[in-house]
């Protein structure tokens, strides 16, 4: 096992020991000191990947789990897992240390708070890392349980627990859509490893199965990185603590969809469906997100909102980027990679700003009290650190210069742009929509961001709306969003260092024909000359500045949107009709009454035996071989019929039990006509006995009441009735004609030799099958031990109480 | 012969299931009992009827009736005898703490 695995599954060693530490030094030392060392350790060992990975080699490991069965852990790490390694360790570290701070020593459970927290990285790290895609689904379904339960952290609260809930069902429900695709794809290329399939990629895209996977994949993508419509858990995701929504729900977790687009891209991309579906999405998401958020009046909310937004601009830049894949090489391959590069930079971007803005966050709502807008104001010369931190957060998210989302915004238009350009799959009618959406969408981002700073920190401070008094956080929360703050700013005047490490290794593992040519060299520049993309920058900071002046006038319109198109009240109202159905349809066919379901019972069997008959075709009726009447036994068999018939219509329980207790002697009557002595003595002397305990039970029994019900229930029974007995001839007749083979009885004959007894059915009980008899004694035992049981045990229990 | 068995079979199905799905305790039992009848009878039947003499080997017949089903159905008669009985005891003894025979309002508790 290579030091990889170890460092890799640190996460999940440390975890076991995260409790003991806990019990040991809090409240001395917070857990978090400790917990801190482990994404800390792995980001460094990390790095050392980068050299290697930014010459364009990649780097192979073989785990073996269950080899007979195909499945390793085998890992490769190339551009974008490293990516998402160093993200997701850097931002955990800093993630933790901040949590240090938010998180009281005193009042949580912080053993389960970093125990489900190292679970979380654990399965992340796991998941990016994969090769095969079992173990990466594994690790998948892992970030679904540990954000599901860092999301209920505290359960006391309904919220959380609603949110939870509602992240649990649409990650799992995309998640196990995801393996269906998954082992679609396996099936069509005999292959658990993603290289492989990437490989045969050409065998998939002519399968007929090439569609259902393609969706079903991107249903677990979507749902997970909160794409439309399943963008709905991440903003109730919220009620977690804010350590968590910043690491998990802006940096980490909600791109894991990202991930498996960029992951699969070499697999299906190149198709117009691709092309169509990831990029649609992604646009939808991008306008709904930030339209939506701007109308938030909690400032989670709002970054939840813009997260969706944002993870739209990604996804909606993968989806362009594949097209580059289409074109093979040229001009327009280059320029649709562009969006690629763009899709892994923004990527990067948003987790260095949004994480610093969760983080500010976090810290007004635990310095003030509240994250309520409206609430909020005037906290610029109160809390200074935190306003700069948020304007380069924001500024950044909103694409302005000197912060790294410029950069990556002006990619996003080129992008965008370029579909005018090179239009591809039927765009040539919509071209111009896309970057029309994208600008609009823009303008809101503006917009939400001017609200984050402005109503948070400008205007009048109202110490009488808030809870506490507000004031500066301490260092300790304050340095990991400056070091994040600082990124933003770093990457903008040396993006290329991220680029050329980085982006261009990524790029090759998204879009393979461009190893040959070493990768594309775009120069990352911060100014690029009058282009129409910075044009179109400068339209957005007019028009949201704007908009943003006249916010009040149309933000009325919000209230317009019905509610029945709010895509939460649609979740809200299918899982209550999902209960309501499943509650009716369950209470209509469970009543509770036995004979119903007997009816259900004797139906079924009706059916099913009815059905084979027919369709097996077997039934025959040949009587030629039976043995004859005689007038003797015809009179017994028609007086049995009699008195079975007298059992159905008799009144008076007395004349039941007797008619029972006659049809049984007429029963024996027959085994002596057929030739069977010892069953004609056991039922003689069984019914004697039985129509006794019957007479004995008699006295205590109720009388007899004439069966009052509806006609139809009566009909039903005896139609039920009718028909078992019809089935039950109907075989009995077929099988008396079916005879396939004779008896073995013949082996039997010769008891007297084998066994030294002339009674050939004794022989049989007690020598040839005597197992069977011992086990009857035992019957007989327990139902004696029972009906005992039954009359002392309990009445005397009963009589206690 | 066998034919005419097999109707009866059928007859005595028929009552026995109607009376299965009766609201009566002791109906039920009546029913499985006159259904236990008919499996035996079924049993007896699918073995063929009157090939020969009873199955003793003291009586010089040449052929004998099948005796496996008729060791099968000795065993079946007595579990059904056992298990009758304490059908019979479960029964009384419902009704004489429940005072009541009627499946209907034999449902159970309410907050099932």
């Amino acid at each position: 096992m290579s030091l990889f695995y170890v460092v890799i599954f640190l996460p999940f060693i440390f975890a076991i020991f995260v409790p003991f530490i806990y019990k040991l030094f809090t409240p001395r030392i917070h857990t978090g000191w400790f917990v801190f060392l482990v994404p800390l350790s792995v980001f460094l060992f990390l790095l050392q990947y980068i050299p290697a990975i930014s010459k364009g080699n990649t780097i192979f490991y073989d785990l073996p789990w269950m080899p007979s069965l195909g499945i390793n852990y085998t890992t490769y790490i190339d551009g974008l897992a490293l990516i998402f390694g160093l993200l997701i360790t850097g931002v955990g570290a800093l993630v933790v240390l901040y949590s240090i701070s938010y998180m009281s020593k005193h009042r949580e459970a912080l053993h389960n708070f970093y125990v489900y927290m190292l679970l979380f990285m654990g399965a992340m790290l796991g998941l990016v890392f994969s090769d095969h895609i079992l173990v990466l689904y594994v690790f998948w379904e892992l970030t679904s349980i540990s954000s599901f339960l860092l999301i209920a952290y505290w359960y006391q609260r309904k919220s959380s627990r609603y949110g939870a809930q509602k992240s649990m069902l649409i990650t799992i429900f995309g998640g196990l859509a995801m393996l269906a695709g998954l082992i679609m794809l396996s099936m069509l290329t005999d292959t658990y490893s993603i290289r492989e399939m990437i490989s045969k990629a050409n065998v998939i895209s002519s399968d007929s199965l090439f569609l259902p996977a393609m969706i079903l994949l991107l249903l677990g993508a979507f749902t997970k990185s909160a794409q439309f419509p399943f963008s709905i858990w991440l903003p109730d995701a919220m009620e977690a603590p804010t350590p968590i929504s910043a690491y998990l729900h802006s940096a980490t977790m909600v791109k894991a969809g990202i991930y498996l687009v960029a992951r699969f891209t070499p697999v299906f991309g190149g198709s117009s469906e691709w092309f169509w579906i990831v990029s649609g999405i992604g646009m939808i998401t991008l306008i709904c997100g930030s339209v939506t958020a701007v109308n938030q009046k909690d400032l989670k909310a709002l970054l939840a909102y813009s997260t969706i937004s944002q993870l739209g601009l990604i996804m909606s830049l993968l989806g362009l980027g594949s097209a580059a894949m289409y074109f093979g090489d040229g001009d327009a391959s280059t320029m649709y990679a562009v969006a690629v590069l763009a899709a892994l930079f923004h990527l990067i971007n948003h987790s260095t700003f949004k994480g610093s803005l969760f983080m500010v966050v976090g810290i007004i709502d635990h310095e003030t009290g509240t994250r309520d807008i409206r609430r909020l104001g005037g906290l610029m010369s109160l809390m200074p650190v935190s306003f700069t931190l948020t304007i380069i957060g924001s500024f950044s998210m909103a694409g302005l210069p000197p912060f790294n989302g410029f950069l990556s915004k002006e990619m996003f238009f080129t992008g965008v742009l370029t579909v005018i350009k090179y239009p591809v799959f039927g765009m040539e009618a919509f071209a111009l929509l896309v970057p029309l959406i994208a600008w609009v969408a823009s303008v809101f981002t503006f917009i939400y961001c001017m609200i984050l700073v402005l109503k948070t920190f400008l205007g009048k401070h109202r110490p009488e709306r808030l809870d506490k008094v507000a004031h500066e956080a301490t260092i300790g929360m304050l340095i990991p969003p400056i070091i994040l703050a600082s990124l933003v700013i770093v990457i903008f005047f040396f993006p290329n260092v991220v680029s050329h490490n980085l982006l261009q290794p990524a790029l090759v593992g998204i879009l393979p024909e461009f190893a040959e040519t070493g990768g594309i060299d775009v120069e990352i520049k911060p100014w690029h000359g009058w282009n129409t993309e910075l044009f179109m920058t400068v339209g957005v900071v007019v028009f949201g500045a704007l908009m943003y002046r006249y916010l009040k006038k149309w933000s009325l319109f919000y209230g317009l949107i019905p509610q029945f198109l709010i895509l939460n009240n649609i979740y809200n109202q299918s899982l209550k009709l999902m209960e309501t159905i499943s509650l009716k349809v369950t209470n209509r066919y469970m009543t509770g009454f036995i004979r119903d379901y007997l009816v259900y019972i004797f139906s079924f069997m009706i059916l099913v035996l009815g059905v084979a008959l027919w369709l097996s075709n077997d039934f025959s009726f040949d009587p030629s071989n039976d043995a004859s009447i005689s007038l003797y036994e015809g009179g017994i068999i028609f007086l049995m019929a009699i008195t079975a018939l007298s059992v159905f219509f008799a009144n008076s329980r007395l004349t039941a039990i007797i008619a029972v207790g006659a049809l049984g002697y007429l029963v024996s009557l027959l085994f002596v006509i057929f030739r069977a002595p010892d069953l004609a003595l056991t039922q003689l002397v069984v019914e004697t006995v039985t129509t006794a305990l019957f007479l004995l039970c008699f006295r205590y029994l109720p009388e007899l009441r004439k069966e009052i019900s509806r006609i139809r229930f009566k009909m039903t029974n005896l139609g039920v009735s009718i028909g078992v007995g019809a089935i039950v001839t109907l075989m009995a007749l077929s099988v008396n004609n079916h005879r396939l083979f004779d008896s073995i009885s013949g082996y039997f004959e010769g008891a007297y030799t084998l066994a030294g007894a002339k009674n050939i059915v004794n022989a049989i009980l007690v020598d040839f099958r005597g197992l069977d008899t011992m086990l009857e004694i035992l019957v007989l035992c327990i139902a004696g031990l029972g009906v005992y049981t039954i009359i002392k045990l309990q009445l005397a229990g009963r009589e206690k109480e | 012969m066998e034919t005419l068995m097999s109707i009866l079979i059928g007859l005595f199905f028929t009552i026995g299931t109607y009376l299965i799905l009766s609201k009566s305790l002791l109906r039920i039992i009546l029913g499985t009992s006159i259904i236990s009848h008919g499996v035996n009878l079924l049993i007896l039947t699918m073995g063929r009827l009157k090939t020969g003499g009873p199955p003793l080997l003291g009586e010089k017949f040449i052929a004998f009736t099948d005796s496996l089903p008729q060791a099968l159905i000795l065993t079946a008669i007595v579990i059904n005898f056992g298990v009758t009985a304490l059908f019979l005891v479960l029964s009384y003894r419902t009704f004489k703490t429940l005072g009541t025979d009627d499946m209907d309002q034999l449902r159970g508790i309410e907050d099932e």
